[in-house]
């Protein structure tokens, strides 16, 4: 006897919760032959809005959290992808071809990068960080610190692996993260997003929102609230008019990169999106 | 009423008609702070950003009212006192809580001494707590003379009263026969206003309970020709929950009461975000929290 197909609803990840769009638009995914696969939420400016709200408020929690939790968490994403392995590899092979060894292998390389920065969270301070020289009876201490909310854009291809190479060094030191997954694959990035939200990251730490970066991504660049823009994967986009768009409210941006993805785990990574904050401490009375 | 409530929350607002509501808000904020941490400084930054809420905007209208503890009153008074000088007639009301608030477990005493300081201090408004225990045991006649005594209360020596806004605190009184008998009393008592709650108390005001009291003082209006004013309080922090009480307010009592002497929102935080939805009007990009002054 034959049962009755199941299929997936793919909806947007905010605020730790699975909505559909306020807008209530949707669009066809297809699989790399042209074939129907899903209809996913195609997300409007409101709900990055949203997205931005609950990022900030997230924030204070996130950053909060010692060195040694975040990176518990983001091993623990790790944990979790390896569980559902199949799944990413099956849904990355039908959206990007090229093999299930190709796809296979894009899967592994993302659930290696949670674990390479997982690994950093407690120790990214430790060698941007600084004791100075000073000339007086002084501790003068440098410290990197989270810059804020991030948007992200993420690139066509490797849909997954770019996504996850560009959220975690992000969120490793405390930022949180709202990111747009490859338009035209989006599906890998929104099963990302279950595995987030079983894995103890706080809500609204991260936030995927599936759509249009080009719509979307003017708004976020305008924004006032986000502290800085990974346009690594936006060179589809009209890049250079985000990054001036962005410079109004003073953002860190990096610019869309061609290196291979491998070169992509990085400690630069990291620092680009970090604030150095220097304390002077007196030391005479020691 | 819940079901009205959520009709009317549906209106969609177009663009031009959200940049007057917000100046609208703004108009019909009373501007409150009361925390046991307050302090004579707190009251005075509060009373900066009621005359100007967003420096970088001129245009910006100010606040109807400050509202602070009764204590705090005379800073007040002296914080506002130049600007009030120069408005004539537009001046920046001063609204002081009194009767034990936000319990009202005083005695009636203590409760008029409480409301008279106040008011020699030189409160405009006074907001009282109605003593929700007397109420809930039935003892009605009780809660309407305690209104009436601290109303008498509120005459100043040149024979003027200081506006009585009586709170019901909608969240203790819970169902809407209470609050509807609740309403008419306290106007029947001579009160210049209701105000749904102290903000002290969960659930605050909600769009149904407004709703019901805007109902009750259409239907005193109609009876008497005389308008008494509406105030929710607590819980109300984002512009489009705002507009919806303005579109529940036209729509009920009429456009009349949208007007700072019969509608009022009590409120801190929501005026930092009508500020964001403002700026965001006027640049075309979304603002953030950096931008607007912080309490």
């Amino acid at each position: 006897m034959s049962r009755l197909m199941i299929p997936k609803t793919y909806k947007l990840y905010l605020n730790g919760a699975f909505v559909r769009s306020e807008s209530g638009r949707s669009y066809k995914v297809s699989d790399d032959n042209g074939i129907f696969v899903a209809n996913v939420a195609m997300a409007s400016r409101k709900d990055a809005r949203e997205a931005v709200v609950a990022a900030r408020v997230a924030f204070a929690g996130w950053s909060g959290a010692s060195a040694y939790n975040r990176g518990q968490v983001l091993y623990r994403i790790a944990e979790l992808m390896e569980g559902r392995r199949e799944q990413f590899v099956e849904e990355v092979y039908r959206a990007e071809g090229g093999g299930k060894e190709a796809a296979a292998s894009q899967v592994e390389g993302a659930i290696d990068t949670w674990v390479w920065y997982a690994g950093w969270a407690d120790k990214y301070a430790q060698v941007a960080g600084n004791a100075n020289p000073v000339s007086g009876p002084y501790f003068n201490l440098s410290v990197p610190e989270p810059t804020g909310v991030v948007a992200t854009i993420a690139g066509r291809r490797p849909c997954l692996l770019s996504l996850v190479s560009l959220i975690a060094p992000a969120l490793v030191s405390g930022n949180t993260v709202v990111a747009f997954p490859s338009q035209a694959h989006p599906l890998p990035a929104l099963s990302l997003s279950e595995v987030l939200a079983t894995s103890d990251v706080p809500k609204g730490v991260v936030n995927i929102l599936s759509g249009s970066p080009a719509e979307i991504a003017p708004w976020l660049a305008s924004h006032a609230d986000v502290n800085a823009l990974d346009l690594t994967g936006a060179e589809d986009l009209n890049w250079i008019e985000l990054q001036m768009s962005a410079a109004e409210t003073l953002k860190r941006i990096i610019p869309p990169e061609t290196a291979a993805w491998a070169a992509w785990r990085s400690l630069d990574r990291i620092l680009a999106f970090t604030e150095i904050k220097t304390i002077w401490h007196t030391k005479s009375v020691i | 009423m819940e079901q009205r409530a959520a009709a009317l929350s549906t209106r969609s607002i177009k663009t031009s008609s959200k940049v007057l509501a917000l100046d609208k808000i703004i108009e019909l904020i009373d501007l409150t702070t009361l925390e046991g941490a307050d302090t004579p400084g707190k009251v005075r930054s509060l009373a900066t950003k009621a005359i100007q809420p967003d420096p970088s905007d001129r245009g910006t209208p100010h606040v109807a009212a400050l509202c602070v503890y009764g204590d705090m009153v005379p800073y007040a008074v002296d914080a506002l006192r130049d600007f009030n000088r120069s408005r004539n007639g537009d001046a920046i009301q001063i609204a002081a809580v009194a009767t034990a608030f936000p319990s009202g477990r005083a005695s009636l005493e203590v409760k008029c001494a409480d409301t008279a300081e106040a008011v020699a201090a030189g409160a405009d408004e006074i907001d009282m707590v109605i003593d929700r225990g007397a109420f809930l045991s039935g003892r009605h006649e009780e809660v309407f003379e305690q209104i009436r005594t601290v109303k008498e209360a509120c005459q100043r020596p040149d024979g003027s009263y200081a506006h009585l806004k009586v709170i019901l605190e909608t969240g203790e009184l819970s169902t809407y026969d209470n609050v509807h008998k609740a309403s008419w009393l306290a106007i029947l008592a001579g009160a210049d206003f209701i105000k749904t709650s102290t903000g002290k108390v969960v659930p605050a005001a909600t769009l149904p309970m407004t709703l019901l009291m805007l109902e009750v003082v259409r239907d005193w209006y109609r009876l008497t020709s005389k308008r008494v004013g509406v105030k929710p309080a607590g819980g109300i922090r984002s512009s489009k929950d705002a507009i919806r009480y303005l579109v529940a307010v036209a729509e009920t009592a009429g456009e009349a009461w949208l007007h700072p002497s019969l509608f009022r929102f009590g409120a801190s935080s929501l005026l930092d975000d009508v500020l964001l939805q403002r700026q965001r009007m006027k640049t075309g990009h979304y603002s953030g929290p950096d931008y607007v002054t912080i309490d």
